[in-house]
């Protein structure tokens, strides 16, 4: 077992190292494979009066006249070891290690932004997360004891409705209705961290919270009503029975455990991409999380920011898939062979 | 071009009553008397009338109460909260609540509120040397929050310091382009020198050497380029997190990318200062709101101030203009801005002005119009660049058509006479972003189309539609940009302020970047230099009209729209009214009924 864990661990830091050389390939290669000069990169980065010679300036400040694979590895430098940056000013600008980055349009590192704007992202992933596992776990689990029935056909209805509304939609709306009409739940952007005041960080968080697990849910539903209608259908459900166990045993403690297999492993990997940034839900409530974050710094062209937040986002999925290999590990042995 | 953005506040607090009494109408337009020793702090609500558009030409709801939380909100972010670091119009506008400059806009309704009225110093600027050198003297009693008195010293360092557009790349370079003597590459932080071309012969004085005589200079002097730096608070690209205040509100929270809070600053005072009434006690910025957010806040009275200005979205548009009771809080506001077409001499076959009058003449005025958003809101029909806002303005129309949606018998006679009777193909640049532009690029294919003129439409991203795109010179060339989807607002409301950087040939330059995608005329340039030295206002304004006329002569330009903005005005607000000095609400003169 801990052969199989170092395993996926050395395999989960490659992985990282592909996603950053991709991610840097991305935005600091391809356009000048694309016939972009450095200072055409650069142009992004200063004024809209600057001169060519101002252009060029900043050019080299930023290390866009080194080849790339320097550049690469300065960035893989400051990971390690931290960098300064001269970009004009009293003095240079440092960016500790880990530096994941310096923004060029803030003059900010990169790393202090993003763990700022982490347990936003977090606190809205985590309460979404067991809003729809419960729901759509436990309207799946009746929709499928309840074959057929109004209930099961109005409930798949639903949960169709949340996977095909998309959550600016239902997000604007639950805004307009509960917010700006009933007045019941704060307008968007509010947000409370937690240890501040945990009641108004839940209250302020209940809309986008109900919003996203919606969208999920929905799914989660679907997954494990099919999930099941097949274990229901097993063998050894039908000799539990016979056996006379109580349906409620049966259901819970048979049927379900099994169904729950595949869903968290789904789950595992939904919670790892969400943490890496809910964009639209946070966009739609305007939360300062990591989405909101990474959608101004595309606006902004801030490269060094995207790709912060890219490998952050890679890091909370490999270690997601991760934690769900080893779970699965322990659960099927043959997956260690 | 001012970029413009918006920027929304929110807090937790449910709608706020207003107390606004209707009626009380005279002492709308006095508004302005209320600034600097209004007192009382129990002053009320009093008048002002809200129906559509009273704000465009007077203030509604006029009030000298003090007290409450203003509340702001931005859709994106600010360049930057340092003086000396930002060119968005509503960020100078907003700067008005913590910093002052030598000179300022008088906080009044619509043209007037474009006339310059001393701030920091005793009058507006004193000429000397044929307009090439500049004297301003500062008023007793002035002090940053800190209570250390502001001196010419900080003011001569606030201008050196923004010069290094290194350090500072968001802020205007007028000061670079016309103080004498700029070394190349000027920096306060290596250079650790001052300039001879701005002389402190004491802590009052501060006189301004420039390399040519310029009758505007007072403008710049309204720059937040000069608004006090005290030298040993100041922290390069950082001071926009801690800007040490010289207006009557200070930051008391600064958290980047989210928020940001204002405070009274107790060191300002009200007797020195003419132009702000300082009367919400504080103002909550919000930072990244979505912007359909925004629009309901501000309609359900959870909002304040959508701070970009930018006016509501389509949906609350449509939601506003059809209810009466909401369209009277809505005001049509006229802008310093053009929304136009750039007609590109380098693309043949418009190296021909009779090609470049026949797109022109073949242009759907209405279409064009519509594309922005139509009369209310979106702006008017326009005959030249030059907005009716701007001072000395003159309506020409030289391409006259028969129906407002162009006019295809003097198109094709254009056609003919450029030697291409039966039209040509070309492209047309818009900025992918921007459903306006490409709604009106659609419209311009619609229309040209029945005179032959075929165009391909090709869409850049906005954030380098400028550098790399439309605006590099060779890039254009390459791609056939024979139009290209332009737009501009005035640094200031004069000829100057909106015209010298959209039409002067000598701003292009072949790395990209400029505003002025075509306008080649040597005769231009000549008209420009003229104006720029006359110190005769009416001449000065008479020479921008014509410079306006000429552009129109050499058909560079197809002028689509003046342009306005449909701006919503809650009841929570108090002292509303739009001025031409920022192109919409005066920020500094705005106060929230109490609930």
């Amino acid at each position: 077992m801990t052969a199989f864990i170092a395993r996926r661990a050395v395999a989960a830091v490659v992985i990282l190292a592909l996603v950053s050389f991709i991610t840097f390939a991305i935005f600091f290669l391809v356009p000048r494979l694309a016939g972009a000069s450095a200072d055409d990169l650069a142009s992004r980065y200063v004024g809209k009066t600057a001169g060519a010679e101002q252009v060029h300036e900043r050019a080299v400040q930023l290390g866009f006249t080194d080849p790339v694979y320097v550049q690469y590895g300065d960035f893989v430098k400051g990971i390690f070891a931290g960098r300064d940056y001269d970009l004009g000013g009293p003095a240079p600008e440092h960016c500790p290690a880990p530096c994941l980055g310096f923004s060029f349009i803030d003059q900010n590192p990169v790393l202090p932004d993003l763990l700022d704007r982490l347990p936003v992202t977090l606190s809205l992933a985590a309460g979404a997360a067991l809003i729809w596992l419960i729901s759509g776990v436990g309207v799946g689990v009746l929709s499928a004891l309840r074959r057929g029935t109004v209930f099961d056909r109005a409930a798949m209805a639903v949960a169709l409705a949340g996977v095909s509304l998309p959550v600016f939609f239902t997000g604007l709306l639950a805004l307009s209705v509960f917010s700006y009409t009933l007045n019941i739940f704060p307008p968007g952007s509010s947000y409370t961290p937690l240890l501040e005041n945990p009641i108004q960080w839940a209250y302020d968080l209940i809309l986008p919270w109900v919003t996203l697990a919606f969208l999920y849910a929905a799914g989660y539903a679907r997954l494990t009503r099919a999930g099941m209608l097949e274990t229901m259908n097993e063998d050894y459900i039908r000799t539990a029975r016979a056996k006379g166990l109580p349906e409620r045993t049966v259901v819970l403690k048979h049927a379900l455990r099994s169904t729950l297999t595949p869903v968290l492993t789904i789950f595992g990997l939904d919670l790892g991409l969400l943490v890496g940034g809910a964009i639209l839900t946070e966009s739609t409530f305007s939360l300062p999380g990591l989405g909101s974050y990474t959608v101004q710094a595309i606006s902004h062209n801030d490269l060094p920011k995207v790709l912060g937040v890219t490998l952050l986002a890679a890091t909370f999925v490999v270690i997601a898939n991760l934690v769900v290999d080893i779970l699965y590990a322990v659960i099927d042995p043959r997956v260690r062979l | 071009m001012l970029a413009k953005t918006v920027k929304v506040e929110h807090t937790m607090r449910r709608r706020r009553t207003t107390i606004a009494v209707a009626g009380a109408a005279a002492l709308t337009v006095s508004l302005t008397a209320c600034g600097g020793g209004s007192s009382s702090g129990d002053g009320g609500a009093s008048g002002g009338a809200a129906k559509f558009d009273a704000a465009v030409t007077g203030v509604v709801n006029s009030s000298d109460a003090k007290g409450g939380t203003l509340r702001y909100a931005n859709e994106g972010e600010w360049d930057s909260t340092d003086p000396g670091d930002t060119y968005y119009g509503y960020s100078w506008n907003f700067a008005r609540y913590y910093t002052r400059t030598l000179v300022t806009y008088k906080s009044a309704p619509g043209a007037e509120g474009a006339t310059l009225v001393p701030d920091l110093a005793t009058s507006l600027g004193k000429s000397s040397d044929g307009g090439k050198t500049w004297t301003y003297t500062l008023k007793d009693g002035l002090k940053f929050e800190d209570g250390s008195p502001i001196t010419s010293g900080d003011i001569r360092y606030a201008v050196e310091r923004q010069l290094d557009k290194t350090t500072f790349p968001h802020g205007p370079t007028y000061f670079n382009d016309f103080l004498a003597d700029v070394p190349e590459g000027y920096s306060v932080y290596k250079d650790k020198k001052d300039l001879d071309s701005i002389e402190t012969p004491d802590d009052k004085t501060i006189v301004f050497h420039l390399n040519q005589a310029f009758s505007g200079f007072d403008y710049f002097a309204a720059l937040p380029s000069t608004v006090p730096v005290p030298k040993d608070k100041d922290t390069g690209s950082k001071y926009k997190s801690s800007v040490v205040s010289s207006g009557p509100y200070k930051f008391a929270d600064y958290q980047s990318g989210k928020s940001f809070k204002l405070v009274r600053n107790d060191q300002w005072d009200a007797a020195t200062d003419e132009v702000r009434p300082a009367l919400p006690d504080n103002i909550d910025v919000t930072l990244n709101v979505n912007k359909d957010d925004i629009d309901q806040r501000l309609l359900s009275g959870d909002l304040d101030v959508s701070v970009t200005q930018l006016g509501i979205g389509a949906a609350a548009k449509a939601q506003v203009l059809a209810d009466p009771e909401q369209k009277k809080n809505a005001d049509s506001a006229p802008l310093n801005r053009t929304w136009f077409t750039s007609i590109n001499s380098e693309v043949a076959p418009f190296d021909n002005i009779d090609c470049r009058k026949a797109v022109i003449y073949a242009a759907d005025r209405t279409g064009y119009q519509t594309a922005f958003g139509g009369s209310i809101g979106g702006g008017d029909v326009a005959t030249s660049l030059l907005p009716p806002t701007i001072p000395g303005q003159q309506k020409i129309d030289l391409y006259p058509v028969s129906s407002p949606t162009g006019d295809e018998a003097k198109a094709k006679e254009a056609l003919t006479a450029c030697g291409k009777p039966d039209g040509f193909e070309t492209s047309y640049s818009y900025r992918v972003e921007r459903p306006a532009e490409k709604a009106a690029a659609e419209s311009m294919q619609q229309s040209l189309a029945k005179v032959g003129i075929k165009l391909t439409l090709k869409p850049y991203p906005q954030s380098d539609y400028f550098s790399l795109y439309a605006g590099k010179p060779s890039f254009a060339k390459k791609e056939g940009l024979g139009l290209m989807a332009n737009g501009w607002g005035a640094d200031w409301a004069d000829g100057y302020g909106f015209l010298s950087q959209l039409v002067d040939s000598r701003v292009i330059r072949e790395t990209g970047g400029a505003s002025n995608l075509s306008v080649r005329d040597p005769e231009v340039d000549k008209l420009i230099d003229l104006a720029v030295n006359e110190q005769d206002t009416a001449k000065r304004e008479q020479e921008w009209a014509d410079i306006d006329k000429k552009v129109m002569e050499g058909a560079w330009v197809y002028p689509g729209v003046w342009a306005k903005v449909l701006l919503y005005r809650p009841k929570t607000l108090t002292n509303v009214f739009v001025s031409s000095s920022y192109d919409g609400y005066d920020y500094s003169a705005l106060g929230v009924a109490k609930s």
